[in-house]
């Protein structure tokens, strides 16, 4: 297909496997096994008998008819933040839990921001009694207790990272030296479309599930699997790109993806990438990166921890490039009320990060009787602390 | 001198004229303060060093231990820049003819643009690089023709996970040495190497490469030195030199005692 990545890992200019020889060999593995495992009709059914019975999957895609009264569309929502550990993280981390048993790993590592991809791999490491290690940056531990002991009660050993700025990208970085240091017993765990191919593409996959649900639900609920728009919000960009994925090649859906803009995109505390970032190598892989001219990477900022993250996945950097989905941002103070907003008017209490998502609504022109599915990756019960800080509810 | 000798590349004159035993020392540029770079090299000669790699600070260099990975982020809060650090090594080649190799990592590279940073390493003498995120197939189809339009070495990585026939591939496209990455893990220093490294050591060696080959990560001592300089042609030292000169007062003093201990004699004044 059009949209799908290449035998050297590449989206157009995007992509690749920009890896140490240390880790050429996992690397290998993966890219000659993965999708031999994840095509089995076993690994499959195991799968998707996981994502319904222990996720709860399908979430629903809910109309939200206050919302749509006030934005005069029709607004579905597509309910991530009913998944199992409260956001779509944990679809990839059980599609990845079972391809590293499949590849005889026995323990895990994985890096989080907020701690949402954290808790889902320790939820999976749990399930599967796997030992895990999660990295997380030493700023971040302390912004996001709940979590850090949520991976603790369930049983995961959490490493603070202590190097660079200590936040999310150090946390990967940590994560990939533990790799190099434990090559053959251990399988890591990346928590988004990002690193060196084929995570981006199987990420991708993993939370596909998302938007092939909508086409079947959307086709029930209004006679046609085709909506007009498709919002999702981009940290580094896995629930979008599981929300646009079976999406990609009827062009006539409108994609749009919202990144942070912080405290705006000129105000030098911000994440939007694709505004502020330009073509270069993090993590192993080559996308779209916010770095000094001499190509040291800079610390972005976003109220919303997961989105706080320099670059995006090289298939968003693709998809931009090629004009396939359209990028607009949203600054915390945008996203914080859109939080509200929905908590006011549907009763729900989104993530920060999702939020950023519903506050595209007051930037679109939006045609009456539009069909629009906003992606709600995850519930706002960790964000409790910002939203109270926040305070103008 | 031989015309043929005279234009050769000064890393594979030095693997002519030397078979073991050699010294190669990794620094970061503009570390421990911002102009100490073409000192440190300068005194490395002067001590015995066979040949320097000198370290292009990155804000996330992930094949590197924590000592490494502190030097980078001190040199880039010292101000330090790949523009400056070619502006360092401006007059090199007017005091140092020992080979010098630049090890970083590729974004600073491919920001600085491929074919200016291959010039200016040709301009200031540079003779080969190291660049541990560049894979070997990227290399390949992009990279490879402008090194050697620019008389530079790639210097290929290889663990004790690399297969027979990956170590095969790498020496075939190689003409230079191999980096010997002495164990599973990211540089640092170690006391001592184990019967399971030296097997590999050996292992590779058994495999008479057309390249020599030279033993990085966990040098520290002149008992990890000797061991690696038993099985391949010299070692590669970084962060327990980075450690001798992070407090230096008396840099010279210092770079000169290190490379004593290490080697167990060199040294000149
Ligand atoms: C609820 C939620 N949404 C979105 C994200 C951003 O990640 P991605 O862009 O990979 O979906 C996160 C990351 O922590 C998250 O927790």
């Amino acid at each position: 297909m059009k949209y799908d990545v290449d035998s050297n890992g590449y989206y157009g200019q995007f992509g690749g496997a920009f890896i140490p020889e240390m880790l050429y060999p996992n690397i290998e593995e993966l890219r000659e096994q993965y999708l031999k495992i994840i095509e089995k009709e076993s690994f499959k059914a195991e799968f998707d008998d996981l994502l319904k019975q222990y996720v709860g999957r399908p979430t629903p895609l809910y109309f939200a008819k206050r919302l749509s009264e006030k934005y005069k569309a029709k607004i579905y929502l597509k309910r991530e933040d009913l998944c199992h550990t409260g956001a779509h993280k944990v679809n990839n981390t059980i599609g990845q839990i079972l391809l590293a048993k499949a590849l005889n790993k026995q323990k895990i590592i994985a890096e989080t921001g907020a701690g949402q991809h954290g808790v889902a791999t320790a939820t999976v490491c749990a399930l599967m009694g796997m030992e895990c290690i999660v990295y997380m940056g030493e700023v971040d531990m302390a912004r996001q207790r709940p979590n850090v002991e949520r991976m603790r009660l369930l049983g995961a050993e959490v490493v603070p990272a202590k190097s660079g700025s200590r936040t999310l990208k150090d946390a990967t970085n940590e994560a990939m030296r533990h790799w190099i240091s434990n090559p053959t017993d251990t399988h890591y765990i990346i928590g988004s479309v990002v690193g060196p191919h084929p995570y981006p593409d199987m990420v991708a996959r993993f939370q596909s599930v998302i938007s092939a649900e909508i086409r079947t639900q959307l086709s029930s609920l209004e006679g046609r699997a085709l909506p007009d728009k498709i919002i999702a919000c981009v940290g580094g960009g896995s629930n979008a790109a599981g929300a646009f994925y079976h999406y990609l090649n009827d062009e006539r859906v409108e994609l749009i993806a919202v990144e942070a803009a912080g405290k705006g995109n000129e105000s030098g505390k911000s994440a939007a990438t694709t505004v502020l970032g330009k073509p270069g190598v993090l993590h192993g892989s080559k996308t779209l990166l916010m770095q000094t001219e001499d190509g040291q990477v800079v610390e972005p900022y976003s109220i919303s921890a997961g989105l706080d993250y320099p670059g995006i996945g090289p298939i968003h950097a693709h998809l931009f490039d090629v004009g396939r989905v359209k990028f607009e941002s949203a600054t915390d103070q945008e996203a914080m009320e859109a939080g509200v907003e929905l908590s006011r008017l549907e009763g729900i209490i989104p993530a920060i990060e999702s939020a950023h998502a519903l506050a595209a609504l007051s930037k679109l022109e939006l045609k009456a009787d539009e069909i629009i599915v906003i992606n709600l990756s995850g519930r706002g019960d960790k964000d409790l602390e910002t939203y109270i800080k926040w305070g103008k509810y | 001198m031989q015309l043929e000798a005279y234009y050769m590349n000064r890393i594979n004159k030095l693997f002519n004229e030397k078979s073991s035993g050699i010294l190669s020392v990794y620094y970061t540029a503009g570390f421990p303060n911002i102009d100490d770079t073409l000192s440190i090299t300068q005194h490395l000669q002067s001590a015995g060093a066979d040949m320097v790699e000198i370290g292009i600070p990155f804000s996330d260099p992930v094949a590197d231990g924590p000592t490494i990975q502190e030097s980078n982020q001190k040199a880039l809060d010292n101000g330090m820049t790949l523009k400056l650090l070619f502006e360092q090594l401006k007059g090199l080649r007017e005091s140092v003819d020992i080979p010098v190799i630049l090890m970083g990592y590729i974004n600073p590279v491919i920001q600085f643009g491929l074919k200016d940073f291959c010039k200016a390493c040709q301009e200031v003498g540079v003779d080969g690089l190291i660049l541990p995120d560049l894979p070997v197939l990227e290399y390949q189809e992009h990279y490879q023709s402008t090194f050697q339009q620019y008389g530079l070495k790639n210097v290929f990585l290889i663990s004790p996970q690399t297969s027979e026939d990956r170590i095969k591939h790498i020496d075939s496209i190689s003409d230079s040495f191999i980096y010997m990455v002495s164990s599973a893990g990211t540089t640092g220093a170690k006391d001592k190497f184990s019967k399971e490294n030296m097997t590999y050591f050996q292992r590779i060696k058994d495999m008479e490469l057309n390249n020599p080959t030279l033993t990085g990560f966990g040098i520290s001592n002149h008992t990890t030195f000797e061991q690696a300089t038993q099985t391949s042609s010299g070692a590669i030292v970084g962060s327990a030199f980075i450690k001798t000169i992070t407090n230096s007062t008396d840099l010279k003093k210092d770079v000169h005692e290190f490379v004593k201990r290490l080697t167990g004699l060199r040294g000149t004044n």
